[in-house]
């Protein structure tokens, strides 16, 4: 006959958690392949909107940098301070006037993207060489073409380099947007953490964001490698 | 308008402040949970990173690294430690905190010893320092003003993310605002703006003070040749 103690042993032996809560579970996926793919969406278009809007905003303030060297400071400091503010800071910020809309995700991502853009276009500004811009200048050159066709091109790595970071940084903290409703991905992880702490949602969720993000980057390797054929022939 | 309004004065209400969950108490909390962070990330990383450094190999998979982390979220990770068998409370928060401080230590780290000329090293090893000796007293003080960079990005890095915490009732400064966005933002509004403008300014003043440890931690020696560092070795390494 089973004592007290050894029955109660067995049954701490037998109770596993996870059978009932599996980090990875094939029924979910199938029922809920409508929703991982709404939020998949839903990240990868604040993604994408977050880079092209600070891209557009980073490249001409890096241009900007560059050319008159006074603006170089303040330019440099300002998107510093705003990427040293923590992304939930931001978004508190930022949720009082703008609402609980994907607007107000939108806008902290923007700021986030544009350190990092402007940095590494100024780095690849700064290394076009000097004997390259006199050259053009000594070919009369005048200061939009020199920009257009010798240093942009120039430059371009640092800028794909910059747009890498940004993207996959971007991808990452999109989750962080749940505080206001919209974190695509991130709305299940934290939802799953919160509706009984269910692991099968928080870790597909999880896998699809770092997915997306190495999916993304994979995409602007290809670009940039369609951009600058020549790059990719003097580094191989 | 009403909401600025709101937000000065529930900082003004001495409660909120004083309160076993006022400011007072986050803030701590938040220091001390970010404290812990930075010292597990440096106990590991500067170790390795050092010595990756001095034999000069593992470049490829700093930089790896690097990149990779980037692409995992923070919530997730902070979600996902405590349901392991950490279970909840701080050492989870803490370890994730940790994980996301290492790749920029490491990566400065690994760069400070390799930067290092290798004319000096040659000289080093000319007057007959063994690889142990040249690691002491050459390599690591020319390596040191990258690894106070890497402290302080990763420092005020952390600092940021504890804030991330709060999603899963973690504690810190970010339990603030997450208790405002719980009130909904007409009632919570004010509370919510609050705890973003001190998490801002804890941060910048942290960033601020770790520049002035930073500006310390220069040798005497290196402080008049003005050698311009990258500002972060974690985005120079980039591809």
């Amino acid at each position: 006959m089973p004592s007290k103690v050894s029955a109660i042993v067995s049954a701490w032996a037998a109770y596993d958690p996870d059978v009932d809560n599996p980090w990875f579970s094939w029924d979910y996926l199938r029922q809920n392949t409508g929703t991982l793919l709404a939020a998949l969406r839903e990240h990868l278009l604040l993604t994408l909107a977050a880079v092209a809007v600070a891209a557009v905003l980073a490249i001409p303030l890096a241009v900007l940098a560059h050319r008159i060297g006074s603006l170089t400071g303040p330019i440099l400091g300002v998107t510093g301070v705003l990427y040293t503010i923590p992304s939930l800071a931001l978004f508190a910020m930022l949720a009082p006037f703008t609402g609980l809309r994907p607007v107000t995700v939108l806008i902290g991502l923007v700021l986030y993207a544009l350190l990092t853009i402007v940095r590494n276009t100024l780095t690849g500004l700064r290394q076009v060489p000097a004997e390259v811009v006199d050259s053009a200048r000594g070919m009369g050159y005048g200061p939009a073409a020199l920009l257009w066709r010798i240093e942009l091109p120039l430059a371009l790595p640092g800028v794909m380099t910059g747009l890498r970071i940004a993207t996959v940084s971007t991808v990452a903290l999109v989750t962080v947007g749940e505080l206001v409703g919209f974190g695509g991905l991130g709305n299940l992880i934290i939802g799953g953490f919160n509706s009984n702490f269910y692991r099968a949602q928080i870790m597909a969720a999880t896998l699809a964001c770092i997915g997306l993000a190495l999916a993304l980057d994979l995409a602007l390797v290809l670009l940039s490698r369609a951009v600058m054929p020549w790059h990719r022939r003097r580094t191989a | 308008m009403s909401i600025i309004h709101d937000s000065i004065l529930w900082l003004n209400d001495p409660l909120n402040w004083t309160n076993p969950d006022g400011i007072l108490a986050r803030t701590g909390e938040h220091l001390w949970i970010s404290a812990a962070a930075v010292g597990l990330g440096c106990a590991v990383a500067w170790p390795v990173g050092v010595w990756l450094g001095h034999v000069g190999r593992g470049g490829t998979a700093v930089v790896t690294m690097t990149n990779l982390s980037r692409a995992v979220p923070t919530v997730a990770l902070l979600t996902i430690l405590p349901l392991t068998v950490l279970g909840f409370g701080p050492p989870a928060i803490i370890l994730a905190l940790a994980l996301f401080a290492i790749p920029p230590l490491l990566a400065n780290a690994y760069l400070g010893v390799r930067e290092v000329d290798p004319q000096v090293r040659d000289a080093g090893r000319g007057m007959g320092l063994s690889g142990w000796q040249l690691l002491r007293s050459v390599e690591l003080p020319l390596a040191v003003p990258y690894l106070a960079n890497g402290l302080r990005i990763a420092a005020v890095q952390v600092l940021a993310t504890a804030t991330l915490a709060a999603f899963v009732n973690g504690g810190g400064l970010g339990m603030i605002i997450s208790r405002g966005f719980g009130l909904g933002l007409n009632a919570g509004g004010g509370q919510v703006l609050a705890g973003g403008l001190l998490v801002a300014l804890l941060c910048l003043l942290a960033d601020g003070a770790l520049a002035l440890v930073e500006r310390a931690a220069l040798p005497k020696a290196l402080r008049r040749t003005s050698r311009r560092l990258p500002h972060s070795a974690a985005d120079a390494v980039a591809p």
